[in-house]
């Protein structure tokens, strides 16, 4: 069984064919990277499985996407419960202008969750698990503004951890960090797999081919390849795909 | 010519212009400062005009003043940031929201004279309400509420879209997500527009002529039906058609002095504001 499955999807932004017949399956604490140049729709395939896609005036969505066999697109889906379990880090780090405390804690207060004791619990684990807290424990009240942008990025993954997500979508989470701030995100990458199922898209070839179990290579709106990752890095089957992470094009 | 003696000439251009404005900003306050000085004084301040308004203080038409800013603000701040939040955050792109930007931006064009006229007839006549500070203040709330409708979209226009995203992302609806993280951005700026507003409605004349402004009447309002006497009013009353002018020109400076002072006051109150909430948003 998959934890995420997408069945012959199609995604158009008013006429544009964004997403050509996608077809594609995830299996639960894996790592997927999804790859290809600027424009080809991976972000939008991300998007897709949270459905933050529908803010967007004049999509259309055609196919299946499954996310622990349930039709996410089907009617009577709460889009709040189905963002509770699929939680989203951006490009760039965007806290909001609050406490790091009151950043974590979001989640869980519009989510209806009121016990102080709990949320305090949540908070103090997720910074634990986005592996920031022996950096913050003591400025908790403090404006997560004051972080420097690799901590910032690092609060945002915590905030969508607190909820407890089971699926974690990330979009280029670490293009806008220096390198030893995306050292420290690939490795949480790597420990956040054992609790969730991860979906990372990058620019990033050699990020891709460090932290992904699976990678799927994008290009214009199809999935030209998806395969282990050693394969895809090492014995591409598709010469698109071989031209890509070679670096010919892109 | 060389382009660095074209960049002197130009900055130097720059320079002037904006001088000049400075300049005369400090003129017209210099000459109010000078001429109104005088005349204030707490007594000036804090007691009724006397004698066919030669003498005594405009107690009553600060007071006034102040009913018509509080009332005004009352009626067009809710109605307008919450208009402003409907189109900026909620209307879909298309006709009916184009529609009433349009209205919005031809509103605010309407002279004020206008807005006075149509006061008077819906709000003295039609509604019975008279020449009250209820009308008046309505009235003046018609004339701001464009402003506070704009002033409200371009705040939440400065809102990153960065934040409403995260905010959907963690299951976050859509009033959620305007109140908890996108208004307390926007806040520091709608506060800013609203004192800028009241800087307007304190020095507007021509929306209160026909609704609500006494031109003597030395004593406070007791209730929202009553007429009042306003600085500006005041002011136009004492250059033009007092009883005395001659004897009463010192105490219209007095009064433009007092109003300019008033004006001045939101201003500084606004910036002051702004900065203070900007910080504390970070907090939160």
């Amino acid at each position: 069984m998959y934890k995420i499955e997408s069945k012959n999807v199609n995604l158009f932004y008013g006429d544009h064919h964004a997403l050509k017949d996608i077809s594609l399956q995830m299996k639960a604490n894996t790592v997927t990277a999804l790859i290809g140049p600027s424009g080809c729709g991976k972000s939008t395939y991300l998007r897709l499985l949270n459905r933050m896609n529908d803010l967007i005036d004049n999509v259309r969505i055609e196919g299946e996407v499954l996310i622990d066999n349930k039709d996410i697109y089907a009617r009577g889906i709460k889009i709040d419960e189905l963002r509770k379990k699929v939680g989203m880090v951006f490009q760039k780090p965007n806290p909001f202008p609050k406490t790091i405390y009151e950043n974590v804690a979001y989640g869980l207060r519009v989510n209806g969750v009121s016990n102080k004791n709990y949320i305090e619990e949540r908070v103090t684990r997720s910074l634990q698990n986005a592996a920031l807290w022996e950096e913050v424990k003591d400025k908790l009240k403090k404006s997560a503004f004051e972080l420097s942008g690799g901590q910032q990025q690092r609060l945002c993954i915590a905030r969508a951890l607190a909820i407890e997500p089971s699926i974690l979508l990330m979009d280029e989470p670490a293009s806008a960090l220096d390198p030893l701030s995306t050292a420290k995100i690939e490795e949480l990458i790597y420990e956040l797999k054992d609790k969730y199922t991860i979906v990372i898209v990058t620019h990033n070839m050699q990020q891709a081919a460090r932290v992904s179990d699976r990678t799927a290579f994008f290009y214009l709106g199809e999935l030209i390849e998806f395969n282990d990752t050693k394969e895809i890095f090492t014995n591409p089957n598709n010469q698109r795909t071989q031209n890509y992470i070679t670096g010919r094009f892109g | 010519m060389n382009k660095r003696i074209k960049q002197q000439i130009a900055f130097w251009v720059l320079r002037i212009m904006s001088s000049l404005v400075v300049l005369f900003l400090v003129l017209i306050l210099g000459f109010i400062i000078t001429k109104g000085i005088g005349v204030i004084s707490w007594k000036f301040l804090t007691t009724m005009p006397e004698n066919g308004m030669t003498e005594g203080g405009i107690y009553p038409a600060i007071v006034g003043t102040f009913c018509l800013v509080g009332g005004s603000m009352l009626f067009a701040f809710p109605i307008g940031v919450m208009s402003g939040i409907f189109i900026h955050e909620y209307a879909p792109n298309g006709f009916f929201k184009r529609f009433v930007q349009l209205m919005t931006n031809n509103l605010a064009g309407v002279p004020s004279i206008v807005f006075g006229l149509f006061g008077m007839s819906l709000f003295v006549n039609k509604l019975h309400f008279g020449d009250s500070i209820l009308a008046g203040s309505l009235t003046l709330g018609l004339l701001v509420l464009p402003v506070v409708i704009r002033v409200t979209e371009e705040a939440l226009k400065s809102v990153s879209d960065s934040f409403r995203l995260a905010s959907y992302g963690l299951g976050a609806n859509k009033l959620q997500t305007i109140w908890r993280v996108v208004l307390p951005i926007a806040t520091p700026n709608i506060i800013t527009g609203l004192i800028l507003s009241i800087g307007r409605v304190s020095g507007e004349t021509a929306p209160i002529l026909f609704t609500v402004a006494a031109y003597y009447l030395p004593k406070l309002p007791t209730s929202i039906y009553d007429q009042v006497m306003a600085l500006p009013y005041h002011l136009y009353v004492l250059s033009t058609s007092g009883t005395d002018i001659k004897a009463s020109r010192d105490m219209a400076y007095g009064t433009a002095l007092v109003l300019v002072m008033i004006v001045l006051l939101a201003n500084l109150l606004a910036n002051a504001l702004r900065k203070y909430l900007g910080k504390k948003v970070k907090m939160n």
